[in-house]
């Protein structure tokens, strides 16, 4: 009986026309693709892309030169050297981040007493020139100076997480 | 004629009627393989354009939509990208064959198209044998793959070649016993003959008596033509592209060509032969015989190039669904199905059909005469 049965189905190709049904109810569904420098993805305010490190309202660096990002990254890309400013306080002299070694896992964000360092939603950059990998104490004040409203925004959407 | 008649002026009609009639007879079959090459590469430009819109469908993407509206210039795109690129030729390749290769697939491909009636007149060449010719040419077709696999003197494209003539010889034999249904079933072997052999609607196709013979027909088509899921020719898994991985720019755009119009092709056949060709399906109905002569519409009711259209797009839909669908056979899996499971099927209606026509039951009495 199930020989029958099975015979029955292999003839009337009854498995080939599951599959085509199949193929068929999703040519109807609607597509799901974005195209992308038109449309996005939504981001969440926690994404992880590209460096920026922040000021105080007043101008001040946050950074304290404390190093636990430093220590924290496991991927060993931040380097950091440390001098006394002139008012007295401590303060980088050198602040670099080599994005080739980052593995944009958010620790040093995570470490950070004063929300200094900061993982931004920018991830549509790139490089044209060896070296440009590093992003330099300076790079990095540009990126926070340009984005604070975004990051302050991500900063408070994410705060009662945390 | 008199439709030319009243659009051009008076004295190029008197010109045209001085000529020799060999001379007016070339002219027309000239314009008449004119009109079907291009109209021929037009819908096979565009089946690669729709080909990947289906496909894209079907998985959830959306498909070209760059080049021109709705990415409709795409297939130009393609081409022009194809004419401008180097033809490399190998090194150790036999060049002559290699460049007579694409030719030889190419060629069949398109001249098949002079025994296929597109309607109740329009057929290049309306010869008696036209069923034999579909067969010959349909099987020069896989020379040019052979020598392409030959002729590039590499053992991807080698395996390629083999495994394409294997399964097109395999494939060849059940196909031509589906025919040898179509042939008892019309008494003819002339494909206007045929159509009109199912000339009176819906009902009346050979597609419902000859069922086993349309699928077997129909699936020996997709993989005569070496598509998915019959393509281990081209196997990109195991041997890169098969026959023609050492083709590039024009070269490969013959192949290219061959492959979509030997598509078209078995769309349109298997549409004449099994489902009425131009015939419309509502031709039985007497209450609609008063429209057959409508103008732009009489086509609906009475029949005519817009079906044989329309249902052969059915078949290239069917072409781009099965591509969509299935995955690739297993080599041995395609030998087992061609030479085990159609051979002895066609065969088997092929009896099963004359026993019946003998007997005078069913849609056959009346043939043995």
């Amino acid at each position: 009986m199930n020989k029958m049965i099975s015979y029955i189905k292999t003839f009337t190709l009854w498995e080939l026309l599951k599959g085509l049904s199949v193929t068929q109810r999703n040519f109807f569904r609607k597509s799901i693709t974005l195209e992308y420098p038109d449309e996005k993805t939504p981001q969440s305010p926690r994404f992880r892309g590209l460096h920026a490190l922040r000021r105080y309202p007043n101008g001040e660096e946050r950074c304290i030169a404390c190093k636990l990002c430093e220590a924290v990254c496991p991927a060993l890309a931040i380097t950091i050297e440390s001098n006394v400013s002139e008012d007295g306080t401590r303060r980088t002299s050198r602040y670099d981040i080599d994005l080739f070694k980052c593995i944009y896992c958010g620790f040093c964000e995570e470490a950070c007493p004063v929300d200094a360092i900061v993982e931004t939603r920018l991830h549509e950059y790139h490089m044209e020139a060896p070296g440009e990998n590093i992003m330099t104490k300076d790079k990095l004040l540009a990126v926070g100076e340009k984005y604070e409203a975004m990051i302050s925004a991500d900063k408070a959407a994410d705060a009662k997480y945390r | 004629m008199e439709f030319f008649a009243n659009l051009v002026p008076a004295f190029v009609w008197d010109i045209w009627n001085s000529l020799p009639p060999l001379v007016q007879y070339l002219t027309i079959v000239t314009w008449k393989i004119l009109f079907v090459t291009i109209g021929v590469i037009l819908i096979v430009a565009f089946s690669t354009y729709f080909e990947r819109k289906v496909i894209g469908s079907m998985q959830g993407r959306i498909g070209p939509n760059r080049v021109g509206p709705l990415g409709l210039g795409q297939p130009f795109a393609d081409v022009i990208k194809l004419l401008i690129k180097e033809v490399i030729v190998p090194a150790k390749s036999n060049r002559f064959l290699f460049v007579i290769a694409p030719l030889l697939t190419l060629i069949p491909a398109l001249a098949t198209w002079a025994v296929i009636p597109l309607n109740d007149w329009y057929v290049i060449a309306d010869i008696n044998a036209g069923l034999l010719y579909v067969l010959a040419l349909t099987s020069v077709g896989v020379y040019g793959v052979i020598l392409a696999g030959w002729a590039t003197n590499s053992k991807y494209a080698f395996l390629g070649a083999m495994r394409s003539a294997a399964q097109i010889v395999a494939y060849e034999i059940a196909m031509g016993f589906a025919l040898v249904g179509i042939l008892m079933a019309a008494g003819s072997l002339n494909l206007g003959d045929i159509v009109r052999a199912q000339a009176g609607g819906f009902s009346n196709w050979f597609a419902w008596p000859l069922l086993p013979m349309f699928l077997v027909y129909w699936i020996s088509g997709v993989a005569e033509t070496n598509r998915a899921p019959f393509d281990v020719a081209e196997g990109e898994s195991e041997i890169v592209a098969g026959f023609h991985v050492e083709y590039s720019g024009v070269a490969f755009a013959l192949f290219f060509l061959a492959e979509y119009a030997n598509m078209v092709l078995i769309s349109s056949l298997t549409a004449i032969f099994f489902l009425g060709g131009w015939a419309s399906p509502l031709e039985g109905l007497a209450f609609l015989e008063q429209y057959h002569d409508l103008p732009f519409i009489g086509w609906v009711f009475g029949g005519g190039f817009p079906w044989l259209f329309i249902k052969m797009c059915f078949f290239m839909y069917t072409f781009f669904w099965l591509r969509a669908t299935f995955p690739r056979y297993r080599y041995d899996q395609i030998m087992r199905l061609g030479w085990k499971v159609f051979i002895p099927i066609t065969i088997i209606w092929i009896t099963v059909e004359g026993v019946m026509a003998w007997f005078e039951v069913g849609p056959w009495a009346g043939l043995t005469g």
